[in-house]
């Protein structure tokens, strides 16, 4: 299994093939639907983000969490439907500076194929196995846009081999997700 | 005689209604009933490719996990339908709506679960799951004193490819097949699969979805007990396993568990067709009233 750390160059996954099986160690951002609108409405001002992204991976995740004393725990943390962010997603990685993004059902192939022209990859987790997700989380660093709601913040999280992720679309155009287009009229 | 007979009609208190749907709540969202996880195992051993397997295993090592920590298997909890077959003999000296939202708020603190419930304009959440019809209750009124509540947890995953068709009564069964085929594919693997399939036929267009998902609370071990409908069931499974789509929609041979059809009588002039997915995490959990309890069954 390939390990990676994030923050991550573009070489670093360009050498990422379709099916390769992937773990990350270090840290991990959640981002769903408001996170990404209100991420795109500050750059688009010309306003920075509270974090740099720069590299980062994101994790189309909304958690249940839990307030421990000092910070949060993640009960249930598995990955939501990539495609419902399909609309913002090359706007997003292209003035973030993301590199990966971990989701589940994979994203449209035209999306998919301006992901791969910024030198993102997509990488799938197994969609409702949140515990085992929960499990590789080691803490919160920080959650920041907690206004948005638990679901809907961003989670900024210290993980300890997340995964197994699967390499679903490559920046080679690789995509396991095609076949099921296969079906003819 | 009588007065022993609503003796055990009250025995039912509102409290403890309340603590029988909490105690569904949290075993129907930690664990799966047996026949989806014997499914699943079936679908493991079944699998040639190395990352369906993955797939299968991951679901099997996370149902695991859930189950010993008691966390809600997915992080997306849902939303709640409540199936109740209500005797119309039996006295009830509570709200029973009422008792259900408030033991859906209760649930969502205790367990705890996901809040998920917005207002669909202005997407404020309430923070209980509880809002306008939700939870979801469909009342049946049935002879004597009997009480049943199936409850039906279902992610927006699956839930956002719900489709629902007007076909033509001249095209029968294989636009019945064509539909699902069509829902299937165009979902891929959003709806996280392998899923089950309900499949509402007739009714009207309010009728076929709701029995579409009232399929989905079937054991799959259970054919339609219609000779005929049990072929149709089979004979979708196989072609919607025939599509490649997959464990999670990466590639596969197991696309869904099962295909449940159920049928209503509809207007000579129409044949409605709904389809609802039910994702590999197919939560459900069934109570019943026995000698004035309501005891929880499974999973």
């Amino acid at each position: 299994m390939i390990n990676l750390n994030p923050p991550l160059s573009g070489r670093d996954v360009k050498k990422l093939r379709a099916g390769e099986l992937v773990k990350i160690n270090g840290r991990i951002v959640t981002a769903r639907d408001r996170a990404y609108l209100r991420a795109l409405e500050l750059l688009r001002a010309g306003k920075r983000l509270p974090l740099d992204l720069r590299g980062a991976v994101i994790y189309h995740c909304g958690p249940i969490v839990r307030k421990t004393p000092r910070s949060w725990q993640i009960l249930s943390g598995g990955p939501t439907t990539s495609a419902r962010l399909d609309r913002m997603q090359a706007e997003f990685v292209r003035r973030t500076g993301v590199r990966v993004l971990i989701g589940k059902g994979g994203i449209g192939e035209e999306v998919a194929a301006e992901l791969a022209r910024l030198g993102c990859v997509y990488l799938a987790f197994t969609g409702g196995a949140a515990v085992l997700a929960a499990q590789a989380i080691e803490r919160v660093e920080r959650v920041l846009w907690r206004d948005l709601g638990t679901a809907e913040a961003l989670w900024v999280l210290r993980v300890l081999n997340f995964g197994p992720l699967v390499v679903a679309i490559d920046t080679k155009g690789n995509n396991l997700y095609i076949h099921q287009k296969r079906w003819g009229k | 005689m009588l007065p022993t007979l609503s003796k055990l009609d009250c025995m039912l208190t509102e409290p403890k209604f309340r603590a029988a749907i909490v105690e569904m709540l949290r075993r129907a969202e930690t664990a799966l009933p047996e026949d989806i996880v014997r499914a699943l195992k079936r679908s493991r051993g079944r699998e040639r490719g190395r990352i369906a397997r993955l797939q299968l295993d991951c679901m099997l090592k996370n149902l695991e996990l859930a189950k010993r920590l008691g966390a809600p298997i997915c992080q997306d909890t849902g939303t709640f339908t409540f199936f109740i077959r209500l005797g119309s003999e039996l006295k009830l000296n509570f709200d029973l709506k009422k008792a259900l939202d408030k033991a859906v708020a209760q649930a969502t603190r205790e367990v705890p679960l996901r809040a998920n419930i917005v207002d669909p304009f202005t997407r404020k959440n309430t923070g209980t799951n509880v809002g306008i019809e939700q939870p979801s209750v469909h009342l049946e009124l049935i002879p004597g004193k009997k009480l049943s509540i199936d409850l039906l947890v279902k992610g927006a995953g699956a839930e956002n490819w719900s489709r629902f068709f007007m076909l033509r009564p001249a095209d029968g069964g294989k636009a019945i097949e064509r539909a699902v085929l069509l829902t299937l594919v165009e979902a891929g693997g959003q709806p996280c699969p392998p899923t089950i399939v309900g499949v509402g036929v007739g009714g009207s267009a309010e009728v076929a979805p709701v029995l579409a998902k009232r399929a989905l609370l079937r054991s799959l071990d259970r054919p339609n007990p219609d000779a005929g409908l049990a072929r149709l069931e089979r004979r979708i499974a196989q072609a919607a396993n025939r599509l490649g789509i997959g464990p999670m929609g990466l590639g596969g041979q197991t696309t869904v568990l099962g295909v449940h059809v159920e049928k209503a009588a509809c207007h000579t002039a129409s044949l409605p067709v709904a389809v609802a997915l039910q994702c590999w995490a197919a939560r459900r959990a069934r109570a019943r009233l026995l000698n004035g309890r309501l005891r929880v069954e499974a999973p």
